[in-house]
């Protein structure tokens, strides 16, 4: 079975961009657990990025991930019959298909990127797709230098 | 071509991988095998000796339910046995870095009596507060119900227990493959053991004397008391695991008594989705999260570290430094002019041991595997010691070779300048070699 993640890392990504390669700092969201243990991260505003980005564009970010964190571990009728099915099958259908759980990480890949390019890039900000990180926390690079500036962009 | 390095190569836990990274078990799988061994061979015994007489004389529908059952129990056994039980990968340094700067440390690093403090961070999970332990291995605060199995020197999420019969950890990745196995088996110990018992009794008719039916099959008497002896134990479990999946605890909670109050107060388990149906569909048929450790993924630059193949050790005149995130330094003199620097993946438990104890002696270490010399360190890996320690790696080994004899632990210290790149983890354990 092949790798379905890419090689390089979002940092690589980014320098391909033109942007300096090592980030100057690095904020690190962490879970947040008071409603149980299914994936939910802090939607606090970090200090770090005061003046970097605006408040409302970080918590629709937070917001939107959580979102789908919360469609990914919901109990609904349709995961509870995968969830049975792939029991009757001895749990051969997880071979043949991506779970629920997955289908949701790939939309938050997805929108991950989508954020990157449109908001944060753009203000020398990049987040890390939690999932590189166990699902722990969501890593967020500063860059001291703008590459709003590097021709490389296409937006 | 180069050969690509997937990350199961560099794995720092203690685990077994097959199939280029695809199967994961634990470092030691001899009780597996005599697992599979036993349920094998007992079920074809069973498929050889009982079931021709049975179908024909009962029903043909006997081995046909054997063999759903024995299909069952199988794939479900080596679904347990191989897959990601829910590895929280290690922290990144950077990460690493973050948690220490959040955390005070009230004693000096330099006093020779510093210990690191036991580092928890209280949460409040469903309105309980829940404590959540620092691993210094992973060098992460430890989600609720994670905890670390030093056997396979992992932290699992929803860890249960480590059981050697599958030859891997049980966490909240494969509870439910582990779950469907003991029942499974349960059930399939009691089938064959009704089977065989029944074969026995028809063989009896007519008045024939028992000690002639066991003469006639011998294997059903066999497969009975394996049966027998195997039932009370499987079945037994199978009960204890549905207890626990109805109330939604793990085997780790219910052995610490972690909803067990004093004086026999029931704590309220914070995790508990309200009932016992509730609690049921949730572990078996719930959300199962994808494996975090991206076991096939290829080694970037980011990610890179030695192998752990390449720790060579000497059974004496050992002293070693530590470096921060998931990387130890040992610089080994064997006496004879070699001196070999290694980068390994070793558990960083280590660390704070150093940090407890007052040791002038060596501490054992495994018997030699091979002594390198520094020269045969590949260039990856001598770019990444010079990045991580900033070691310089053209040690005099002359003049290292004439103090050996006399103190090398200390030696070592005084021509290698070792300092950590990104944090103080490694500072409050440089002075205490001076003190060999």
């Amino acid at each position: 079975m092949a790798s379905k993640k890419k090689q390089t890392t979002p940092t690589d990504d980014f320098s391909a961009r033109g942007a300096p390669s090592p980030p100057t700092q690095k904020v690190f969201i962490q879970r947040d657990y008071s409603e149980g243990t299914q994936v939910r991260f802090q939607p606090k505003f970090p200090s770090e990025l005061e003046g970097k980005i605006e408040r409302e564009k970080f918590e629709y970010t937070l917001n939107t991930l959580n979102e789908v964190y919360a469609e990914a571990e919901k109990m609904s009728c349709s995961s509870c019959c995968e969830g049975c099915f792939a029991c009757l099958t001895a749990y051969l259908l997880y071979c043949c298909s991506d779970t629920h759980f997955e289908k949701c990480l790939k939309k938050v890949a997805k929108f991950i990127i989508e954020q990157n390019e449109r908001v944060y890039v753009p203000r020398g900000l990049l987040i890390i797709d939690p999932v590189e990180r166990g699902l722990r926390v969501i890593e967020i690079c500063i860059f001291s230098d703008n590459p709003a500036s590097t021709p490389a962009r296409n937006n | 071509m180069p050969h690509a390095t997937r990350k199961w190569e560099v794995y720092p836990g203690r685990n077994r991988f097959c199939c280029e990274g695809r199967i994961m078990m634990a470092k030691q799988v001899g009780i597996f095998y005599v697992t599979v061994g036993l349920i094998v061979a007992t079920s074809c015994t069973f498929f050889i000796f009982d079931c021709p007489f049975l179908a024909v004389k009962i029903t043909p529908a006997i081995p046909a339910v054997g063999g759903l059952l024995f299909t069952f129990v199988l794939a479900t056994l080596f679904r347990t046995s191989f897959s990601d039980p829910g590895v929280i990968p290690r922290a990144t340094p950077d990460e690493a870095a973050d948690i220490e700067k959040q955390i005070e440390v009230p004693n000096s690093p330099n006093s020779p009596t510093y210990r690191p403090p036991p580092r928890t961070k209280e949460v409040v999970v469903c309105g309980q507060v829940v404590k959540l332990k620092f691993c210094f291995t992973c060098k992460i605060f430890r989600p609720p119900r994670a905890s670390h199995c030093s056997i396979c020197d992992n932290c699992v999420d929803g860890f249960d227990h480590h059981c050697p019969w599958i030859g891997n950890c049980v966490g909240r990745r494969n509870y439910r493959y582990f779950y469907s196995f003991i029942v499974s088996l349960a059930f399939m110990c009691v089938f064959i053991f009704a089977c065989a018992v029944t074969h026995l009794v028809l063989l009896t008719r007519d008045d024939k004397p028992f000690v002639d039916a066991i003469k006639e099959s011998p294997a059903s008497v066999l497969v009975a008391i394996i049966c027998f002896f195997s039932v009370w134990s499987v079945l037994g479990l199978a009960g204890f695991h549905t207890y626990l999946t109805t109330s939604n605890q793990t085997t780790n909670e219910d052995i610490k008594g972690s909803f067990t109050g004093k004086r026999g107060q029931e704590k309220i388990n914070p995790y508990s989705k309200g009932g016992v149906c509730a609690n049921c569909l949730f572990i078996l048929c719930g959300p199962m999260p994808p494996s975090f450790i991206d076991r096939r993924g290829f080694v970037t630059p980011e990610h890179s570290v030695v192998p752990s193949s390449e720790l060579v050790q000497a059974p004496c005149a050992t002293s070693f430094a530590s470096v921060q995130g998931n990387s130890e330094v040992r610089i080994l003199n064997n006496g004879k002019g070699h001196v070999t620097v290694s980068v390994s993946n070793s558990t960083s438990r280590k660390q704070a041991q150093l940090g407890s104890h007052q040791e002038t002696k060596c501490p054992e270490v495994d018997p030699v595997v091979s002594l390198q010399p520094l020269s045969t360190l590949s260039a990856s890996s001598l770019q990444l010691l010079h990045e991580r320690t900033m070691i310089n790696t053209d040690l005099d080994l002359d003049s290292l070779d004439e103090s050996a004899s006399s103190n090398p632990c200390h030696l070592h210290l005084e021509s290698a300048s070792i300092t950590s790149s990104q944090t103080g983890l490694l500072h409050p354990l440089v002075p205490r070699y001076n003190d060999l």
